[in-house]
């Protein structure tokens, strides 16, 4: 049985519909990735699968147990981290630690083995009060929190926002650490580079799962032709004069390239004649997660 | 390169905040409309020398001009001459949209003849000429981030200081964003940005990189590739910032 079922979860602020008809599934031992930008719904449908917010309908199960009639046992299984940092900022890291640890009926000995790759990173500091300390030592410490009773489901909103590529790295390297000792792995993101990192995702826009697949399959949602257009001077005089085209669909900046669909592919030799006239070399390539997150937007 | 084309120069910048080295003998200077992208890792020292470079914050050593003003004694010739958005805070959620632009542009002592006419322009060039009186707090954020980059430019300031503009937002208003960024850019406003995103790295036209207080790294990003032997700017930037602390 899948450790995670959530099924047709909707939830409304009033007249805004925040989640609509939400349901998958994560495997024991999956890292299960959702994608979306701010507003997309994602730390409401956490705090549902947490039992800190109900749903208007729908189900959430986690390990067997219903969040609604047997939130907890629910809360005892799961370790959440929510995106604002909600750690006591006025006790130590140490006390922080032992504090969670104390409610979960455990001690920071027992589950050690688990945080100790994280927590080694802050024991230096663990007399220093949790509100004193920076941006990274602060998710550190959240995570060591949300882990210390070794819940089966970990659940993090946004724990990578604001961080920078090298401490990004780093925390996801740990997420794999932990999923190799069994446990599983729900996680938002606002970055979609990230996803390569997880073993499925869903891409979340407006309340809604536009698509759920493994990262190395995901551009399979993708049907059009695209082309990356590499330019001898400026990308983005480039764009400009691509969007006067007739042919031109879509055209977005990536880096020192752009993207480009044209609106039939009848109209490919007229484009190549166009990219030839103007020195641009030409190549068709495989979507990436941000051209396919941009396709789906157009559609939902 | 004229002197006279540097719209920012440092030389030499240190700021200590007592034992602690924050900026170690910084020197860079900034072209007239150049898009600069200004990266670190978290605590590297970046917001302590755009806050120098804001007037905010006195530098302890080093000789510094922005905007051609004295970072010393000219701090409050400095702050009417840029701009600053950040994506923590930039917009009053309880006031409407025309009444943000009012407040900002007010502040820079703008005449309200000339509010109300760079107001109707600007909201017909976002498409904003119907929600003109919505509470900000009701705006989408892709909507409210431009937005707040037109009100951080609307006094036309020399430079404007971008810090992480475009955390959260989806693909589509991040690559918005990045274009009305390269339009500013043209009309001769200078561009300081920062952000975590590595693909905007590859849209400046000059990136330095900040590693444990002092620049690690600063050229185009073409140069900067091939220098690294790597495909892209992440690979510039993990290869830089692992060998900090």
């Amino acid at each position: 049985m899948p450790e995670v079922i959530v099924n047709s979860i909707n939830k409304s602020y009033g007249a805004l519909k925040a989640l609509k008809d939400i349901s998958f599934q994560v495997e024991k031992s999956e890292i299960f990735g959702i994608i979306g930008p701010d507003g997309a719904g994602k730390s409401s449908l956490f705090r549902i699968l947490v039992s800190l917010l109900l749903p208007d309908s729908g189900t959430v199960s986690l390990s067997g147990f219903d969040v609604v009639q047997k939130y907890k046992e629910v809360r005892k299984i799961v370790g959440y981290m929510p995106g604002r940092f909600s750690l006591y900022q006025d006790l130590s890291v140490e006390e922080n630690l032992k504090f969670y640890a104390t409610v979960f009926g455990t001690d920071i000995q027992e589950n050690y083995d688990l945080i100790r790759d994280i927590y080694i990173q802050i024991e230096p500091f663990k007399k220093r009060l949790a509100g004193k300390l920076s941006g990274g030592m602060k998710q550190k410490l959240a995570l060591s929190c949300a882990l210390i009773h070794r819940p089966q489901v970990l659940v993090l909103d946004e724990p990578t926002t604001g961080v920078d590529a090298v401490s990004r790295v780093e925390f996801w390297d740990l997420l794999h650490k932990i999923r190799n000792e069994g446990i599983t792995i729900i996680v938002s993101t606002p970055y979609m580079d990230e996803a390569a990192r997880c073993d499925r995702v869903a891409l979340m826009q407006k309340g809604e799962f536009m698509g759920i697949n493994s990262p190395s399959e995901i551009h399979k949602s993708f049907k059009k032709i695209l082309y990356e257009l590499i330019p001898d001077e400026s990308a983005y005089k480039l764009l400009m004069s691509l969007r006067n085209e007739k042919w031109c669909e879509n055209a977005w900046l990536f880096g020192q390239s752009v993207h480009l669909t044209i609106n039939s592919t009848k109209e490919e030799d007229e484009f190549l004649l166009y990219a030839k006239t103007n020195k641009i070399s030409v190549r068709r390539i495989t979507a990436g997660i941000e051209d396919t997150f941009m396709e789906l937007m157009k559609n939902s | 390169m004229e002197r006279s084309e540097n719209i920012i120069e440092v030389k030499n910048l240190v700021k200590k905040f007592g034992d602690f080295v924050a900026n170690d003998n910084l020197s860079f200077s900034v072209k007239k409309g150049e898009i600069f992208g200004f990266l670190g890792a978290n605590g590297a020292g970046k917001t302590t020398a755009i806050r120098i470079l804001c007037g905010l914050s006195f530098p302890t050593s080093g000789e510094l001009n922005v905007a051609g003003f004295n970072a010393y004694t000219q701090r409050e010739q400095i702050k009417r001459n840029i701009g600053y958005m950040s994506q923590k805070f930039s917009l009053y959620d309880d006031l409407t949209i025309v009444e943000n632009i009012r407040f900002y542009a007010g502040i820079y002592g703008i005449n309200s003849k000339i509010i109300e006419s760079r107001t109707n322009e600007l909201l017909k060039t976002l498409g904003f000429e119907d929600i003109r009186n919505r509470l900000i707090r009701d705006v989408p954020l892709g909507w409210k981030q431009k937005l707040a980059f037109s009100v951080a430019v609307f006094h036309k300031p020399s430079i404007v200081f971008l810090d992480e503009p475009t955390g959260g937002v989806d693909p589509v208003t991040r690559r918005q964003f990045w274009e009305m960024i390269n339009e500013t850019s043209q009309s001769g406003i200078t561009i300081f940005v920062t952000t975590h995103y590595m693909d905007e790295a590859e849209y400046c036209d000059r990136v330095s990189i900040m590693v444990d207080g002092k620049i690690a790294a600063l050229d185009t990003p073409q140069n900067l590739k091939k220098i690294y032997n790597v495909g892209d700017m992440n690979g510039v930037f993990l290869t830089l910032a692992r060998g900090g602390k």
